[in-house]
């Protein structure tokens, strides 16, 4: 087992590594920002000036090596364009996108587990198949596609909730969360039902599936000859078996949502790290891209381990090393 | 989901030569998806669209890139007016540049759909011959292709294609380019699931011990037997890349203004969504939403049918 978790340890390190490299190699054919922060009317002097200020004259490989040593301080440079510290800049959005991201994983647990559940006790019915339906909707419609429709329904034709924007926020020690009051939490409602709708439509197909699975199993049986109340054995003996892979699928979506929070962000003109991301794509300021890109890789890679190492505790069943071999 | 799949394996390895063979295998299929009539509505609104997007030169009121006949005081028009002598009805309203939304909604299904067919397509050979390699040769070089593909599939498709289209910048070229290098681990890992089984059949060491060149073995023999599994990931990856592009010219990272695909034409109606001009924005999502919903019926249920069972 310790062997198995530092073993995919070292891989894990590895990923990031590589990937590293990726990101510093795609960033650096993106535009070229010495062009974007100088005047037009800057000498060339001026530029190449700029350009040592930067570090963009020195070979390409003492540059990644730069940046990895600096990179392991979590220290990305400072945007091209306010001068602050990229990693400042997008911990200072984080909590925006992490009390989004939250809210909306809530919801489609909230949501999808029961309806999930049902589907999978009654196959046949109607309204199983309508919800089977509705999620292969939920999961196909594009994300700004259901953010548009909800602005439009519930922002401009009702009035309901702001089309965009934060509303006030309250100091919680260093972070700011705008969900525990009401005007924050209604203009975070919309942008967290937008993502909660695909997310809530895999939840669903997940459950289905699990649920499926875990009722022609003897445990089931044995606790229906027992003669348990049904309530207990689908509240009980068959979510803590279904619980496995929904745990694992959402702790991975989870993750994902942090990514796709680019689109819905931008929709909402919600100030979390997507909205900065595409900014500064937008203004070729690559620090900030580089941090970003970084900060999700080794997020999204730590997530991975986390699922894998928690799926082995989970169920016992399942053992690292077998599956590895 | 628990229906049971014929034996096709049965077939294809007699060599599906004999064309009585092939027409039963076929009909069964055809039959099988008849049986859902959901799936049967979808593929017709699909192979509708496709019509209305390949001929909408002829079926469009308007030329909405001819900038000639736009008359920009019909602006911003609610769906159902008319133009000034009466001779065009607006049925879906007018774009703040007076193009007639439904006009502009033909062109757009056309790149949109254009844009999807060939990155699926590129992507779809592009996989599968990866696949199909990794899973014939097995150890290192499996093991090479397949961490490359665990890497890009770790990574979510949306962060790819934009970070990718930053280094690119706009155009439709690009932006196929984008869909291709997001979608090919997809068939590259259906490919090499179905490969693996394949490769240890019969027919696959018959055809070696006649001494048959490997990239013949794989192509004829191999390759065909791993179709179904591959068409229902072409479907899915389809609706995926036709609304990753939406996604992406809605950001501004996708195709430029001058060809504007549905993505574009929602981007364009967003700004007037807020002051109540609901219709520039609303009609392209609409269409959007019928064509991806449909294409993901349709995969969905051939799904069922051929059954990979390498998804959730």
């Amino acid at each position: 087992m310790t062997a198995t978790i530092i073993r995919r340890l070292l891989q894990t390190g590895l990923v990031v590594l590589v990937m590293s490299a990726l990101v510093f190699a795609g960033l650096y054919v993106i535009g070229d920002p010495v062009l974007m922060m100088a005047s037009p009317e800057a000498t060339d002097l001026e530029r190449e000036a700029i350009r040592r200020n930067l570090g963009l004259d020195k070979p390409l490989w003492e540059q990644y090596f730069i940046f990895l040593s600096k990179a392991v301080q979590l220290d990305f440079g400072n945007s091209f364009l306010t001068g602050e510290s990229a990693m400042h800049l997008i911990l200072e959005r984080m909590p925006a996108t992490l009390e989004l991201a939250t809210l909306a994983m809530f919801i489609s647990m909230v949501v999808g587990i029961p309806l999930g559940i049902y589907a999978g006790l009654h196959p046949e019915r109607l309204l199983s198949r309508s919800i089977m339906s509705g999620s292969v909707l939920g999961f196909s419609l594009p994300n700004f596609w259901v953010g548009l429709m909800l602005i439009m329904l519930f922002a401009v034709m009702l009035g309901w909730m702001p089309a965009g924007g934060r509303g006030p926020v309250e100091d919680f020690g260093p972070i700011q969360l705008s969900i525990f009051n009401w005007e924050g939490l209604r203009s975070l409602i919309l942008p967290a039902l937008t993502i909660a709708t695909a997310k809530c439509a895999l939840i669903i197909r997940v459950t289905r599936a699990a649920t499926r699975e875990c009722l022609p199993q003897d445990y089931i049986k044995f606790a229906r000859a027992k003669g348990l109340h049904e309530r207990r054995v689908l509240g009980v003996h068959l979510l803590k078996n279904i619980m496995i892979p929904i745990v694992t699928i959402g702790g991975l979506e989870y993750g994902q949502v942090f990514a796709f929070a680019v689109v819905t962000e931008t929709v909402f003109s919600w100030p979390g790290m997507g909205k900065l991301l595409i900014d500064s794509i937008v203004n070729l300021d690559r620090p900030v891209v580089v941090a970003y890109l970084m900060l999700t890789v080794v997020f999204l890679a730590m997530l991975n381990l986390i699922v894998d190492i928690g799926y082995t505790v989970l169920d016992p069943r399942v053992r690292l090393g077998a599956t590895a071999s | 989901m628990s229906r049971v799949v014929e034996p096709m394996q049965l077939d294809t390895a007699v060599e599906a030569g004999t064309g009585r063979v092939a027409t039963t295998r076929w009909r069964r299929f055809v039959a099988q998806f008849a049986s859902s009539k959901t799936a049967v509505i979808a593929l017709v609104v699909l192979l509708l669209s496709i019509a209305a997007a390949v001929f909408a030169p002829w079926l469009a009121p308007q030329n909405p890139f001819d900038l000639a006949s736009l008359d920009i005081l019909d602006a911003k028009m609610p769906p159902g007016s008319t133009n000034f002598d009466g001779s065009l009805t607006y049925w879906l309203g007018t774009d703040g540049q007076a193009r007639d939304v439904l006009s502009a909604i033909l062109y757009g299904m056309r790149i949109s759909l254009f844009v999807g067919f060939v990155s699926v397509t590129a992507a779809f050979v592009i996989g599968a011959a990866v696949g199909l390699v990794a899973a014939y040769f097995g150890g290192r070089i499996d093991a090479f292709l397949m961490r490359v593909v665990d890497m890009q599939l770790s990574f979510p498709s949306i962060l790819v294609a934009l970070v990718l289209l930053a280094a690119l910048g706009k155009g439709v070229d690009k932006v196929i380019i984008a869909l291709i290098v997001v979608q090919w681990a997809y068939f590259a890992r259906a490919a090499r699931a179905a490969a693996i089984v394949e490769r240890n059949r019969e027919y696959v060491e018959a055809a070696r011990c006649m001494a048959l060149s490997w990239h013949r073995i794989l192509w004829r023999h191999v390759f065909p037997n791993c179709i179904p599994p591959l068409m229902v990931i072409a479907t899915i990856d389809l609706a995926h890349a036709i609304a990753l592009e939406a996604t992406l010219s809605f950001l501004g990272v996708g195709v430029p203004v001058t060809e504007p695909s549905l993505g574009m034409l929602i981007s364009n109606g967003f700004e007037f969504l807020l002051s109540g001009t609901y219709w520039i924005c609303f009609f392209p999502g609409i269409a959007l939403a019928i064509v991806v919903v449909a294409i993901n019926l349709v995969g969905d249920h051939l799904r069922d049918i051929l059954n990979p069972r390498n998804e959730v």
